[in-house]
């Protein structure tokens, strides 16, 4: 077996979550990679769907934005955006919301918006963009993102795009009758909510991960399911298709001559 | 009536200062031109709305020429953050800058409100989240029938919508191909609407159902090749992704970003653009 980054793992552990007969609104970044390398190894028919209104579409590389032409060029069909937002995802269609986030708590709440205040903020991130919906209407959600002290937090600035709230049943509290996040794919693990509490619990680690680094990286007491597993190593196969993958999609931005 | 005329004198006709202007455009065929055609007659006070401020409303924002931006996503998309902009929301410079915030759901609702002459757009959004607390213009109404608490924002009617696309015709029909994102609403919900192209055809030869704009529902055909650069256009040029990359260094620094404005914009004509996009490939 050759060596493997953290990165790759969690990447490779979090494309093979994805189901051929998904429907998945992809987010940009670490999700996105993750969803195509799906696509290109076990889950070939994935509906992939960004917010540009892309639908099923299949890049030969990693869009840089959500918009590239080539994700319109490989598509089944290209909406207008107002359309994927309200027959596509507040319709009921997408089986699986795959999201990124710049702060994340224990129950999944996601914040992309500010670092402090909101009105006198330290650091203002772009915002939520599509996500405060696609969390609350895809069937359920994934999330996907490298951890860190900065990231996992006790509690987050803003709440962005709804998880769990408080944990229970506060999603149904509200009147969501989606599921929510459902798993949590990071560079050290995978998490899965507690069935009553919905608190994010690892349900296993990858290959050589200790719970003493586990814990480094999260701003609460991390819990751990009644049985933790180790993630199998990714294959030989999993890792080419996702370097060739990063590879093509880093010469292609870097270049100007882009035809 | 759509009038084929030079895009300076679009501008300075359609575009006054104080106004609600829209420069849409969701990643594709953004209609940089037109921005830096503001830019250099420096029309300020400007509310501006887009679903996806990127690099013209960090370019606008940083020569202080906005008193008020409504936006869903505010990042130089796959790079990072806009610079300018949180210069303005972090900082104040060079002026304070009142900011509008919704989710890209609201957002397309309230243009296709827009566009349908409604007051308000409803949409299941917003659950659980924030933005309703700190945006006093996202508000709750009860379905009559069903007695569902459903999110209301208001619908968008700019003064001024601008949008860039593939070609008009002679008679100013517009055709907008690929990801057409929110601009036939955008451009239907505005007072006035200014659409730069990259050609004009004697026949747009489009399919029964494409996106097309008839020539009375705009006010002015701008022929700009290359207008959306470093965006790009379906059909015509690639996305120049690595000038994407640069901004987020130029934007970084006050007064490598004020240089950068003097060479590139404030001292430069729209004919520039058809030389900015001569070395890109064709999107397909």
């Amino acid at each position: 077996m050759t060596g493997f980054t953290p990165d790759e793992m969690m990447t490779i552990a979090a494309a093979r979550v994805l189901r051929n007969d998904d429907v998945c609104f992809v987010g940009i970044g670490a999700p996105s990679a993750a969803c195509n390398v799906a696509r290109l190894t076990h889950a070939p028919d994935i509906t992939l769907i960004y917010e540009s209104g892309t639908i099923g579409t299949a890049p030969d590389v990693l869009p840089l934005s959500i918009g590239d032409g080539e994700l319109c060029d490989t598509a089944v069909t290209t909406v207008p955006v107002p359309e994927m937002f309200r027959y596509w995802l507040q319709g009921g269609w997408i089986t699986v919301g795959f999201l990124g986030a710049a702060q994340l708590d224990r129950f999944g709440n996601i914040n992309t918006t500010v670092i402090g205040d909101y009105d006198k903020p330290k650091v203002r991130l772009p915002g939520g963009g599509g996500a405060p919906e696609i969390a609350a209407l895809s069937q359920q959600v994934y999330i996907t993102m490298k951890q860190s002290a900065r990231g996992f937090v006790d509690t987050i600035d803003f709440f962005t795009s709804f998880g769990h709230g408080e944990g229970g049943d506060h999603r149904q509290r509200l009147g969501m009758t989606t599921r929510g996040p459902t798993l949590l794919v990071t560079d050290l693990g995978i998490w899965k909510p507690d069935p009553e509490t919905r608190e994010f619990t690892v349900t296993a680690l990858h290959p050589g991960v200790t719970r003493e680094q586990m814990q480094e990286t999260v701003g609460w007491p991390v819990r751990y399911a009644a049985t933790v597993e180790e993630t199998p190593a990714p294959t030989q196969e999993e890792l080419e298709v996702l370097r060739d993958l990063k590879a093509r999609t880093a010469a292609a931005h870097q270049k100007k001559d882009a035809a | 009536m759509a009038r084929h005329i030079p895009l300076a004198e679009a501008v300075s006709t359609f575009l006054k200062p104080g106004a609600t202007a829209a420069f849409e455009g969701f990643t594709h065929l953004i209609p940089h031109a037109a921005a830096h055609e503001v830019i250099r007659q420096q029309i300020g006070d400007l509310t501006l709305v887009r679903m996806t401020p990127d690099l013209i409303y960090d370019q606008l924002i940083g020569m202080g020429l906005v008193k008020k931006l409504i936006f869903s996503y505010a990042g130089n998309p796959g790079v990072g953050l806009l610079r300018r902009l949180r210069d303005a929301v972090e900082n104040g410079w060079p002026r304070p800058l009142e900011i509008e915030e919704h989710s890209h759901a609201a957002m397309a609702n309230a243009y296709e409100a827009g566009a349908a002459g409604l007051p308000c757009a409803i949409l299941r959004g917003y659950l659980g989240a924030e933005l309703k607390d700190v945006n006093p213009n996202i508000r709750s109404v009860t379905c009559p029938f069903t007695g569902e608490e459903l999110a209301a924002v208001p619908a968008i009617r700019p003064d001024v919508t601008f949008i860039h696309a593939q070609k008009a015709d002679r008679k100013g029909n517009v055709l907008v191909e690929g990801i057409v994102g929110v601009q036939k609403e955008a451009v239907l919900a505005a007072d006035k609407a200014i659409v730069t192209v990259e050609e004009v055809v004697d026949d747009l030869n489009a399919h029964p159902n494409a996106c097309v704009l008839p020539h009375w529902t705009i006010d002015a055909i701008c022929t700009v090749p290359g207008g959306a650069h470093p965006s790009y256009a379906h059909g015509h040029y690639a996305r120049d992704n690595a000038s994407y990359l640069a901004w987020d260094k130029i934007a970084a620094d006050r007064d490598t970003f004020r240089a950068w404005m003097k060479d590139n914009v404030l001292e430069a004509r729209p004919e520039v653009f058809a030389e900015r996009i001569a070395d890109l490939g064709v999107a397909s």
